[in-house]
């Protein structure tokens, strides 16, 4: 669904990703840890075209993300690709990036209505589902800055979903929440896992969490994939000593 | 020396004050109306990718700033029609307040627009938003709120510049007041009463943009 061939990222001197080969099969469950500035957030900004790549190639869904075939050739895409690419992938931030001046329910359905150009009815019977499943559809009605963090967090994950994307990014969702309001997010995703076939991948600090739901865990260290696999191989017999090094630091922490 | 105040005269020359007082507040009016606009343009020029367009305008808004409201009023009136452009006091006193105006306004846009965080871009990407949408639905709407006290002051700031007009002879306010003193030889009544109607207008006016301010983010829920 999603692959990384021998991407590199740089911002002027400084290497952020690493010649990194990175396959994410469909419906799978791929959660990135790693020390911070390990390049993990990057990987899925990168997906997002939120930053352009320095080298390599990406491919979601069989197409290449940054470059299109011009007479078998691939050249740098223009917005028109990033724009069809864009389609199949869906993001929620850190800091969530609700818009503050539309209801729960309206930044909902900007997306559906907007830019997939839903007649109002049915982005609103959309939405509205959405919403009821991450249990927000009772605040429907709420601006963002009524809401609390956790809440809005799970505003904005039924806003990317509302687009129908095929591939899921979560960017250290529960980074900003407080510890009383974390669960409330992380069920979510575990719902979403278990009942419905996104590939997701996920950047967080949630180890346990990371544990339970993932199919396959990648600990990255500077700018590549220094070990990955089960989540039971990677947690309990890590074959890397910088691998063990971060895992023995996070569990003192928490 | 006493003060030799007549209140019949005062009496006398205030309507065809108040008259006067009318078309100084369509020209502040008309000339705001262009400035918002124009200033709204100006501004998003200045965020095109387009790499000449942006150091040009952003080189005229410089300009614009730093000459006298009045050398422009001239220049458009005096010297317009060398280069065939022949314009009425009034449309000329219009385009040359509503130009400076919008070079100001588009400071306080763009100001309004850097502001919004990176996150809201970031969202409106990730959602696929054209670039259109983006700016009409998401970011401007953001970015004019906490603009809106910068902009009222500069809806005073026209109102009490508009007698620059009389310069070349608009029949605003000052232009009229200006009259009455001369065909009278009296200009203490007329001036005095000038200056409290431009009080007056002034002071509410920015009491009233605070309240908009207000009822917009309530609105708006921010």
């Amino acid at each position: 669904m999603v692959r990384f061939l021998n991407v590199n990222k740089d911002y002027g001197k400084l290497s952020v990703i690493h010649q990194l080969d990175f396959d994410v099969a469909e419906g799978e469950m791929v959660t990135i840890i790693g020390p911070s500035g390990s390049g993990k957030t990057t990987v899925l900004r990168i997906l997002m075209t939120l930053e352009p790549i320095s080298g390599g190639v990406i491919y979601v869904n069989g197409k290449p993300l940054t470059h299109m075939a011009k007479a078998g050739v691939l050249v740098p895409a223009d917005e028109r690709h990033f724009r069809q690419m864009r389609s199949s992938i869906g993001m929620c931030f850190q800091h969530f990036n609700l818009f503050p001046h539309m209801t729960a329910l309206q930044n909902c359905m900007e997306g559906p209505v907007q830019v997939l150009g839903l007649a109002k009815k049915e982005a609103r019977e959309r939405s509205e589902e959405l919403l009821t499943m991450v249990g927000m559809i009772d605040k429907k009605d709420q601006h963002p800055s009524r809401l609390s963090g956790g809440q809005q967090q799970r505003v904005a994950i039924a806003r990317a979903l509302a687009m129908r994307p095929k591939v899921m990014l979560f960017d250290e969702v529960t980074s900003a929440l407080d510890p009383e309001v974390i669960g409330e997010v992380t069920n979510v995703i575990r719902k979403l896992v278990a009942e419905h076939n996104l590939t997701m991948l996920m950047v967080t600090h949630q180890m346990g969490f990371a544990r339970d739901i993932s199919d396959r865990v990648c600990f990255f260290y500077g700018g590549k994939i220094e070990e990955e696999g089960s989540p039971h191989d990677l947690f309990e017999n890590p074959q890397r000593d910088r691998t063990r090094q971060f895992l023995s630091a996070v569990k003192e922490a928490y | 020396m006493k003060l030799d105040w007549h209140w019949d005269f005062a009496f006398e020359v205030l309507p065809r004050l108040l008259w006067a007082t009318v078309n100084t507040l369509t020209a502040a009016g008309a000339g705001y109306a262009i400035a918002l606009v124009l200033g709204l343009i100006l501004a998003l020029a200045q965020r095109t990718n387009w790499r000449a367009l942006t150091v040009i305008v952003r080189e005229c808004v410089e300009f614009i700033r730093s000459t006298p409201l009045v050398l422009q009023v001239f220049f458009v009136f005096y010297v317009g029609p060398q280069f065939g452009i022949n314009l009425s006091p009034w449309t000329s006193g219009l385009a040359a307040i509503g130009i400076h105006y919008s070079a100001y306004l588009s400071e306080v846009y763009r100001s309004g627009i850097d502001a919004v965080p990176r996150g809201q871009w970031e969202a409106c990407r990730a959602l696929n938003l054209p670039l259109r949408k983006k700016y009409l639905r998401i970011i401007l709407p953001q970015a004019l709120v906490p603009a809106v006290p910068g902009m009222g002051n500069y809806l005073v700031g026209i109102f009490k510049d508009t007698p620059i007009l009389s310069v070349i002879g608009v029949a605003e306010l000052m232009q009229m007041a200006n009259t009455i003193g001369s065909e009278n030889y009296r200009f203490l009544e007329p001036f005095t009463l000038v200056a409290l109607i431009f009080l007056f207008i002034s002071l509410p006016a920015a009491g009233l943009v605070k309240l908009f301010e207000r009822r917009l983010r309530l609105a708006m829920g921010l």
